[in-house]
């Protein structure tokens, strides 16, 4: 892998940058590989790596229906943050934003890691008083997070409007300095060169459509480019977990929605931070382009159309509007959805199956960009080892079996 | 400085002049001018500078294509950034600022950065700033990116109408195609909605002209809008179709002259997609230099607004289009030449002017404006440059609908393929470019099968032989304008193996910017499919997404701001509430009395104390009141609720749970049988919606609907809550015509009467544990109650009763609130009510649950009271209890509520902890945001624990 | 916004109603014999196809009454409605050319490739 720096730039710049040699290469796939993961997102390109780099695991192939980074990868809004209110959360949230903070060194890729901070809004008492059991639980956990009165709200980020007279008024923040933003296409492509040069093979337009199983274990895919043996199948397709799953006969406790986002055209620095309310329900960065990035909840129904329903968006711009209402005279330029995989408990499967060498990484929901990292990782160990560590073995399948859910979605965090 | 206005001609009112201001520099135009026609007739070639290396922008387009005339729009006092200088209408007093640069376009401090951009190429950024740390560069970059600058003072009003509209055929565009449409389906009585982005109908026609039906295209058109309304349909100009939502949901944006914005939500029968084409660039060296134009753009600058875009031009073309520019241009006095990239055409053949055959730019020569045009051997000296590299339908919305596109050889676009039920597209927009094809096509497709209205000479041909960009060709030559970027950085792409369209568009902007690609698209994934030798439609083209323009988010978000962001619920008797100077915030969505007078912590104490010691008297109408009611109420009650409900007397109450279907505790409430088959059920007031649906739904799935009605009636009835050892008293004294059985109710007893011939109902439930009456009237009778009641308080040394004091009230008593005291994971028996699942053997919602390993396991989180000092602070709500695990703190959960006990004189709280009752007596260390604290685990019920109270 | 036609009230926008999972969900007739995972199985695990999905909606501001749809979630078409005691009719959808139905050029991912029952092969 030649190393990218600014010398290299510099380089490569006085000679019209015909030395630069593909950021991976874009095999067809062989007969055989060690194990096959399904999906070329973040969380698959990631536990790839790991395999690779962790595990030396390195015959090893990602499959990707369509081109890398086209799902839920390169449709999200790119928030990094680890404050979450359970142990099991926190723990694999915090091993990410570990993960995230050498990422780009390591990588040898620019994924533009912006820890510029997270403010997490209380509106009222109630949720003030919720918010503070948050930060001390994050503590709790080793998770660094602080509590900021109004006034240290708008030192923080002036644009915020902390009067008291308004239908939301703001009355203090969480803040999670070590959140951030990144660059979510760099991080795609990053992972796939590392992966690349470790020996990974990344094979784009090449759909799975079945997974041979013999005597309850995995012995191949079926693909759109043909058969592949293999001991190993990972499932890492947010989104299209149900559909995977279902090649095997599994039905999983996972329904499909539609989330949307959007960005406005790009201005000069404005919001210096990742804003989130819950009350409001909206949550908004500023892309380094200028962009401001925006986000709400997901539409109510199931759907793998990528896109959702209008009055979705219109909540999401009066709610912006009533939070910042300065942005009024900004447009909105694009708008998009994905498709998040959602769990009864609003926490993630990353388990074994009842079928020997099939791995499932999947119902994120909402949370899965900031998991990258640490998802892929301990997704690697566990196809690796076939035993879950500590971090990944409360995400397991039998949760649902036993009741040990992990329900971030009654603890009043907002789920982004 | 080459533009300028011709001295008549225009659509201009030039008895209007309007003054401006660019960069500092004033100006003037006229009355019905863009910014960019009257920057253009003022002589302004750089209109602003591009994004990345700085280079000199002039303007290309005419319309919403334009990638470059990108300006922040101060006038009145307040500045509106990212304004398109070619849409926006110019207005008297503006003052214009060019973006990305600084102190002005033409001088900008930046421009030097293009000396260094080549170690500045496509996606340069992810091959360095890596050390130490990103952020160590990312201030300086994000200062230098963003275009406009936000106005930070001023805030928009939340003013902009949504209106809803119907129609049997929407017809986006009144161009020829849209109008021939449209004028059929009104001829044939169809309701028809037409929209135009543009001011005035015609399309092309209003810059290109034409004879239509044997007469100046000006009749027919006004004839067209004529039927249409005749038809009883609208046109709408000034308004931009941006998206196709769900089911042909179709959005505009109207642009008001006056008042408002607003965003229409179409739902049309069929919608046809009348949107024209946009002109293409051609990409040579340096093609990005202010002088080169979109050549149609050229000609609305004259047509529309009298403005020649310069003294000598060239005119560049690779089909017939662009020979009436030419020769319009040569009318209007300028010193025109043509390069054409064919060798023959129709048009050329008629043309009076000079034509280089077969020859095509090879660079624009100049630095910061153009001075020349290089072909090849051949150098003709310009000042401006106008080129036409063929077309490219408009087919956003057919996509966002859905449709399927084919790439059409001939005419070297993107063609809609196939067909949609609801939705289909004519004219240029599909490829049916001319007058004559236009009209032809939209005539058919609004329904007439007869001949189109004949046209004039001189539209008929198009023949374009395509110039897509040519990677092996010499300098730099621009395909994004906007973002910066070059054929190289395409080169760059493909062999960095960035070669699906959508890794090309994002590696290197290619599109992204604030015009979404309308000129360049095309020309980037031409020059992919060129460098990686796939054919055009192998490369295909990235998702097509609204909005067509950007759309001001105000438009999209309407009227939902402050009051009617979320509107609270109100109370019936509000005004009475804020007479007595209450404190309102909002509770569980309704806005309600948190206290009442100035001082609050003040009036907290004493409420609570009265409700205590006399009486407190309490709006508590948000509570539900949902009846059930048929020969199957019971049943169903059974079934939704945790305790039994069937063997409720008549004329009692009882107090319930209502699990999920996982176990979890999601509400709770009164529920009270009137009759034998009917209830209410009185739930929290936050989960009255929600209670319903699960009623409606047990109901509807699991019930004979004929056997059991549900009516909620919780908005119809106020209820009013006197709580207190002197109730009673306050009820005596007050309503002497109660019946004495009415006071003389048992604690969770129930009955009907009448007070002042309105129904009343009255209940003795307590929230407080304290002996109470809920008073249930109609709404229209609340605000006597209310009165006759509230002037019995002073007598008894009541007062009126605040959410906050009834909060501690309850907490008092141990009286959990759910969702505050309870959380995701609570089950009935952490809150100590295990009575019904060790009982009941009939079924319930969430029955089977409170059996699994994890319900019946160890470790679970229950409800118990916190005791500390009685001279300590109250421990702060949100504090963990913790136990040391391996040298770290780990939480045994949490505070749920916490206050200072008027009554008793000490903090109380409640608390969710493992093993919670196992541990009474126990002391457990707390902490809560770096303070650490003591208390002893006790039961929650910290006040008159044998509940005597309730029948003082 | 969809525009749902309720059986009851006729075509009305998606605001008016809310959203209730999939239909034909029977509650077990008796819990207590099933195993902690078959209940869980219950409670938890809904079909999550890609293509015609039969599921049910209540319209919460308009008649209360809960019907089924059947919609084709790869596409959102609504393919039929019809009472909560009827049985589920049969419809012939436009359904993915593949499991995710990827187009196969260009992103295309906001319109699945889909293949119409009369294109559809044997």
């Amino acid at each position: 892998m030649a190393k990218y720096s600014v010398v290299s730039l510099i380089r490569e710049g006085l000679r019209g940058h015909a030395g630069w040699r593909r950021a991976w290469r874009n095999p067809d796939p062989r007969p055989a590989y060690d194990a096959v993961i399904i999906g070329g997102g973040g969380h698959g390109l990631a536990t790839a790596y790991y395999l690779a780099k962790a595990h030396g695991l390195t015959d090893i192939a990602v499959i990707e229906k369509g081109w890398i980074g086209g799902g839920n990868a390169g449709r999200n809004t790119s928030i990094i943050r680890s404050n979450y209110l359970f142990d099991e959360s926190a723990a694999i949230y915090n091993h990410a934003l570990t993960l995230w903070k050498g990422l780009g060194r390591e990588l040898n890729f620019n994924i533009m890691m912006s820890h510029r901070g997270v403010l997490n809004l209380a509106h009222d008492e109630h949720e003030g008083r919720q918010l503070k059991r948050r930060i001390e639980a994050n503590r709790l956990n080793g998770v660094e997070a602080e509590w900021l009165d109004a006034r240290e709200v708008k030192s923080f980020c002036p644009v915020i409007n902390i009067a008291r007279d308004i239908r939301y008024p703001v009355l203090g923040a969480t803040l999670q300095r070590s959140g951030g933003v990144n660059r979510h296409d760099a991080v795609i492509w990053g992972y796939a060169r590392a992966a690349d040069a470790l020996g990974v093979d990344i094979v784009q337009q090449c759909e799975v459509t079945g997974i041979r199983t013999e005597n309850g274990q995995v012995t191949g895919v079926d693909t759109t480019r043909g058969a592949i043996r293999t001991p190993k199948v990972a499932s890492v397709t947010s989104g299209h977990t149900s559909i995977i799953a279902g090649m095997v006969g599994l039905k999983l406790p996972i329904q499909s929605h539609p989330l949307q986002a959007l960005v406005s055209e790009p201005i000069k620095p404005l919001v210096p931070c990742v804003i989130m309310s819950n009350a409001v329900h909206v949550y908004c960065s500023q892309s380094d382009k200028g962009e401001l990035v925006i986000g709400a909840g997901i539409d109510a129904y199931n759907s793998y159309t990528q896109r959702g329903s209008l009055n979705i968006i219109e909540h999401q711009m009066a709610s912006l509007c009533e939070l910042l209402p300065v942005v009024g005279r900004l447009r909105m330029m694009r708008q998009w959805g994905g498709i998040v995989d959602v769990c009864p408990d609003a926490s993630p499967i990353i388990s074994k199956t009842p079928v020997k060498g099939f791995y499932i990484n999947g119902g994120w929901g909402t949370g899965g960009w900031k998991a990258t990292p640490g998802s892929g990782h301990v997704f690697a160990d566990l196809i690796a080892r076939d035993e879950p560590n500590a971090i990944a073995a409360p995400f397991a399948l039998e949760r649902f079996h036993t009741g040990a859910l992990v329900a971030e979605h009654g603890a009043a965090a907002v789920a982004h | 400085m080459s533009g300028y206005r011709l001295s008549d001609g225009g659509l201009t009112d030039r008895g209007t002049t309007l003054r401006f201001s660019f960069d500092g520099t004033a100006m003037s135009g006229h009355s019905g001018d863009t910014i960019a026609s009257a920057l253009l007739a003022n002589g302004v070639r750089i209109v602003g500078r591009s994004f990345k290396y700085h280079r000199p922008r002039g303007l290309w387009g005419a319309w919403v294509e334009d990638p470059n005339g990108i300006v922040d729009v101060a006038w009145n006092g307040r500045t509106t950034p990212n304004l398109r200088a070619t849409t926006e209408p110019l207005i008297n007093g503006q003052e214009v600022r060019s973006v990305n640069a600084a102190p002005t376009a033409a001088g900008d401090r930046w421009r030097k950065l293009d000396l260094v951009s080549r170690f500045l190429p496509a996606g340069f950024y992810y091959k360095t700033f890596m050390w130490p740390r990103w952020e160590r560069y990312e201030p300086r970059i994000r200062a230098l990116a963003g275009l406009g600058r936000l106005d930070p003072g001023h805030e928009p009003a939340a003013d902009c109408a949504q209106v809803n509209a119907r129609c049997d055929l929407l017809v986006v565009g009144a161009g020829p195609a849209g109008l021939a449409a449209a004028r059929a389906a009104a001829a044939r009585g169809e309701t028809v909605l037409l929209v135009d982005d543009q001011d005035a109908p015609g399309g092309a026609l209003r810059w290109r002209g034409g004879t239509i039906a044997g007469s100046d295209w000006r009749d027919w058109a006004e004839d067209a809008v004529s039927t249409i309304k005749a038809a009883g349909g609208r046109v709408l100009f000034r308004t931009t179709a941006y998206g196709v939502y769900d089911h042909g949901l179709v959005c505009a944006w109207r642009r008001r002259e006056a008042g408002p914005d607003q965003l229409w939500r179409i739902r049309p029968g069929r919608t046809l997609l009348a949107a024209g084409a946009i002109e293409r660039p051609l990409t040579f060296a340096d093609n990005d230099r202010p002088g080169v134009m979109s050549a149609d753009a050229a000609l609305r600058y004259l047509r529309l607004y009298a403005v020649v875009a310069g003294r000598r031009i060239a005119v560049a073309t690779n089909n017939d289009a662009a020979y009436p520019v030419a020769a319009a241009l040569a009318q209007a006095g300028a010193d025109v030449s043509v390069l054409d990239s064919r060798d023959d055409s129709l048009a050329m053949a008629e043309c009076a002017l000079a034509v280089e055959r077969n020859t095509l730019p090879s660079a624009a020569l100049g630095q910061e404006d153009l001075t020349g045009v290089l072909a090849g051997d051949l150098r003709l000296e310009a000042d401006t440059l106008l080129v036409s590299g063929g077309w490219t339908p408009t087919i956003h919305l057919w996509r966002h609908a859905g449709g399927g596109l084919r790439y059409d050889e001939r005419l070297a676009a993107f063609l809609p393929e196939g067909g949609m039920p609801a939705m289909r597209v004519a004219g240029a927009a599909n490829g049916a470019f001319g007058l004559a094809a236009a009209l032809a096509d939209g005539h058919a497709a609004g329904g007439d099968d007869g001949p189109a209205p004949p046209v004039g000479e001189g539209h008929a041909s198009y023949a374009i032989r395509p110039a897509w960009p040519d990677p092996a060709g010499s300098g730099r030559a621009w395909i994004d304008q906007q973002s910066d970027v070059t054929v190289k950085d395409v080169a760059l792409a493909a062999r960095e193996g960035f070669r699906s369209v959508e890794h090309l568009k994002r590696y290197t902007t290619l599109g992204m910017a604030t015009d979404q690609g309308k000129t360049s698209n095309m020309a980037g994934l031409a020059a992919m499919a060129s460098i990686t030798g796939r054919a055009i439609p192998e490369v295909g083209t990235t998702t097509f997404r609204p909005p067509y323009v950007p759309v001001p988010l105000p438009v999209i978000a309407g009227r939902r701001r402050g009051q009617l962001f979320n509107p609270p619920k109100r109370l019936e008797l509000e005004g009475r509430h804020r007479e007595a100077v209450a404190g309102l915030r909002e509770y569980g969505g309704w806005l309600r009395p948190s206290w009442y007078g100035a001082d609050g912590a003040a009036a907290i104490d004493a409420e609570a104390r009265a409700a205590r010691r006399a009486v407190g008297l309490l709006d508590a109408s948000p509570l539900g009141k949902i009846e059930v009611i048929g020969p199957d109420a019971a049943a169903l009650l059974d079934f939704e609720c945790y305790n039994r409900v069937s063997t409720l007397k008549v004329g009692r109450a009882r107090y319930v749970l209502m699990l999920t279907e996982a176990g979890i505790v999601y509400d709770d409430g009164v529920v009270m049988r009137l009759a034998e088959d009917r209830f209410i059920v009185s739930c929290s007031s936050a989960h009255v919606a929600g209670v319903r649906m699960r009623l409606e739904e047990w109901r509807q799935d699991r019930f004979d609907p004929a056997r059991v009605f549900i009516h909620d009636a919780t908005a119809h009835w106020a209820t009013i809550a006197a709580t207190g050892p002197k109730s009673r008293d306050l009820l005596e004294a007050t309503l002497p015509a109660l019946p004495r059985q009415a006071l003389d109710l048992a604690h969770m007893a129930v009955t009907e009467t009448a007070l002042d011939d309105a129904p009343l109902r009255i209940a003795r439930v307590s929230f407080t544990g304290e002996r109470s009456y809920e008073l249930s009237v109609p709404q229209s009778a609340a605000a006597a109650l209310w009165d006759r009641l509230t002037a019995g308080l002073a007598t008894l040394g009541g007062c009126r009763l605040g959410l906050e004091a009834l909060l501690i009230l309850r907490a008092e008593k141990g009286y959990p609130i759910i969702g505050k005291d309870t959380d995701g994971l609570t089950m009935p028996h952490d809150l100590g009510m295990t009575g019904p699942m060790k009982k009941r053997e009939d079924e319930f919602a969430g029955r089977r649950a409170l059996f699994t390993p994890q319900a019946r396991g160890a470790d679970r989180r229950q409800l118990v009271g916190l005791a500390v000092d009685e001279s300590a602070e109250p421990l702060p709500t949100g504090a963990h209890g913790y136990a040391p695990s391996g040298g770290r703190r780990r939480s045994i959960g949490y505070v749920t509520s916490s206050y200072l006990s008027p009554e008793l004189g000490r903090p109380i709280a409640l608390a969710l902890i493992e093993n919670g009752r196992e541990r009474l007596g126990e002391r457990i260390p707390l902490v809560h945001l770096d303070a650490t604290f003591e208390a002893m685990v006790t039961s929650p019920v910290a006040y008159d624990p044998a509940g005597m109270r309730l029948d003082a | 916004m969809f525009l749902i036609p309720c059986p009851y009230c006729g075509e009305r926008d998606q605001s008016e109603f809310a959203y209730a999972y999939q239909a034909h969900v029977h509650r077990p007739k008796d819990p207590d014999r099933l195993t902690d995972k078959e209940w869980a199985d219950f409670v938890f695990i809904r079909d999550n196809p890609k293509g015609v999905f039969a599921e049910r909606w209540i319209h919460a501001a308009g008649c209360r009454r809960y019907f089924n749809l059947m919609r084709n979630t790869a596409t959102d078409e609504i393919l039929a409605v019809y009472r909560i005691d009827e049985p589920q009719p049969k419809v012939e959808p436009a359904l993915p050319a593949t499991p995710s139905g990827e187009a196969p050029i260009g992103s295309g991912n906001d319109a699945v490739k889909v293949v119409k029952p009369a294109e559809r092969g044997s």
